[in-house]
């Protein structure tokens, strides 16, 4: 079978398949039970860090720990 | 170190611009060449004077803001160019005898024409999305720009390509491919130019402080990464001469054209689409003070988007050599894209819920929310027109050109005037932009400018169509080509006044730009409350 024959019979069998799947996958995760929080929160992202925050990587950082238990918290 | 290798190379860039200079073969490519030869001549000097100096501390602890106000400054002036061209050629259009005999051949319509479009695209849309995408990525990541000044050489190099592409247009290099027209060496530039912006872009997701990816980022990735692979792809060319700027296209035929319009239609699908709604879901959150409407929703807008559009070009191809599989796959992409496309205009407009007072009150607001009603308007009219039915009768009349340009001058146009006024009082520290009335008349001049260009092309393209195919009883055809011409003179004066209005309105802009960045802010009453 020559190369587009087989490329064209690929792209619109399992390769369809896959992104069909691929697709409606993304569409559950969005709607995966608990997501709410999760997205309620990125959702925020933008209306916070309007200056640069703590990089964390100053050698006598301070708020490294005070970074990871909001880490934490957020989980 | 890097002082001396940075000499070396810009030797050897200033030696191979002089002999291309000299061995050129056309005046577009000897001209380039010479602008290659003086700017790397500058920089060798520039770099020789500081050689061994001290080198002044970068203050690495704030965001870097720097290359995004040379980008808002970039996106203003380029902007005013742009739209200038554009009342030129309108009025080219309306009155042929502004294609002046004295400038002939470099300012004839055919010239201009894509001078014009790349310069709204690329030059004014471009450098928006870069200037934006760089503000956002590091307030959604909560880091600095990753690459230090690779940043800047994005920015520069940027703006270098656009200016060898439009030189180049007027001076007759072309590959004719439309929205593509710059040849083989400006196209290589430009990859070497994304590839870096896309490791900026990349680098500053990587080293994030925020656990999640905002959407904004994820579309404006995928524009990004996508438009690299649209750029490579629809550019594969053979050059004719390495001194010379006229190459030969791989692809032929039909598949050439196939390329072009896969090209085509995903420029504006992930061009002009997902990097401005990767911009809106930043700034309509931003000036609104809310988190967009449902996260979910946009998270379904992008994937729809990515899955959905690239498989649109075709519709650009009906009824030509292009199999009729081919053409109905386009056709059937397009009408389903209408779907995602109203959910993320829904989601746009739906997070000022609660917030609708501000319409009244805020002008900047305003002019995000008409966007996204231009971007509902052609996203809807966009599907209809890529039926076969329908797009025999609208394909090559104006209403093509009005469509495009309801999406262009509505949709990506208001967004990116939003944003502007958005960046401009944040990035030069002040409480606001200097004329909040005047953001009041840019808006009401762009508004009834697209008004007047949309509607003057909708009558003046059905008419077109209407009368190609007008046959008598005998199945003749009734009107000849320049019937068609002359019938739409009205159309094109008003289509050129309401290019007029929108340029208008854009120079207001320009200036209200500068008086902000120039001086503090005048006090001001927000527009629209009422008297107490």
């Amino acid at each position: 079978m020559d190369t587009y024959s087989f490329l064209r019979e690929l792209a619109d069998s399992w390769v369809l398949l896959l992104l069909t799947i691929f697709y409606l996958g993304t569409i559950v995760w969005a709607f995966r039970p608990k997501s709410r929080a999760t997205h309620d929160e990125i959702a925020q992202i933008p209306l916070r860090n309007d200056t640069l925050p703590c990089q964390n990587n100053c050698p006598d950082c301070i708020c490294k720990t005070a970074f990871q238990f909001k880490l934490e918290e957020r989980e | 170190m890097i002082d001396y290798i940075k000499l070396i190379a810009l030797g050897i860039i200033v030696l191979v611009a002089a002999l291309a200079a000299n061995f050129a073969r056309d005046l577009a490519y000897q001209v380039h060449a010479l602008l290659i030869l003086g700017l790397s001549f500058g920089m060798f000097i520039w770099v020789l004077r500081g050689i061994d100096e001290p080198r002044p501390e970068v203050d690495t602890s704030g965001y870097m803001d720097g290359v995004i106000r040379a980008g808002v400054v970039a996106t203003g002036i380029w902007g005013v160019v742009g739209f200038l061209v554009g009342v030129v050629i309108a009025f080219q259009l309306a009155f042929p005898a502004l294609n002046f005999d004295w400038g002939q051949p470099y300012t004839n319509f055919g010239r201009l024409r894509p001078l014009h479009t790349s310069a709204v695209i690329f030059a004014f849309g471009g450098n928006a999305l870069i200037m934006s995408s760089f503000y956002i990525v590091q307030r959604t990541c909560g880091a600095r720009l990753w690459g230090g000044n690779l940043a800047w050489f994005v920015f520069w190099g940027y703006n270098l390509f656009i200016v060898l592409a439009a030189t180049g247009y007027l001076l007759g290099a072309t590959q004719s491919k439309e929205y593509a027209e710059p040849e083989w060496y400006v196209d290589l530039w430009l990859t070497i130019v994304w590839v870096a912006y896309l490791a900026v872009y990349l680098g500053t997701i990587f080293i994030r402080k925020e656990r999640h990816i905002y959407v904004a980022n994820w579309f404006l990735l995928s524009f990004i990464v996508t438009v690299a692979m649209l750029h490579i792809v629809n550019n594969i060319s053979i050059p004719v001469s390495v001194w010379g700027s006229k190459s030969v296209q791989l692809f032929s035929g039909v598949q050439d054209a196939m390329t072009q319009w896969w090209y085509g239609h995903n420029a504006v699908g992930f061009f002009l689409t997902a990097g401005f709604l990767g911009m809106m879901y930043y700034f309509v959150p931003k000036q609104a003070g809310r988190p967009v409407y449902s996260y979910k929703l946009s998270i379904i807008h992008f994937w729809a988007l990515i899955f959905l559009y690239i498989w649109a070009g075709p519709h650009h191809l009906h009824y030509t050599a292009l199999p009729d599989w081919a053409s109905t796959l386009g056709m059937v992409f397009s009408i389903i894209l209408w779907m995602p496309s109203w959910g993320g205009m829904i989601n746009g407009l739906m997070t000022l819920q609660g917030a609708w007072d501000k319409l009244r009150t805020d002008p900047i607001i305003r002019m995000m929310v008409v966007s996204l009603a231009f971007y509902g308007m052609s996203t809807f009219e966009g599907p209809m027109m890529s039926i076969r039915a329908v797009n025999s009768l609208s394909h090559y009349t104006d209403w093509t050109i009005g469509h495009v340009h309801s999406g262009a001058l509505g949709w990506n146009g208001m967004i990116t005037f939003g944003a502007l006024y958005f960046l401009t009082p944040k990035l030069w520290g002040r409480a606001q932009m200097y004329s909040m009335s005047a953001i009041n008349w840019h808006f009401w001049l762009a508004t009834i400018g697209i008004v007047l260009y949309a509607a003057s092309m909708w009558v003046s393209g059905i008419m077109e169509g209407l009368m190609w195919r007008e046959v008598d009883a005998q199945g003749f055809l009734v009107n000849s080509f320049a019937d068609t011409v002359s019938a739409k003179f009205p159309m094109y004066v008003v289509r050129a006044l309401g290019g007029v209005l929108y340029l208008a309105g854009g120079v207001i802009m320009v200036w209200n730009m500068w008086m902000t960045i120039r001086g503090g802010a005048r006090a001001h009453a927000p527009v629209g409350v009422p008297a107490e």
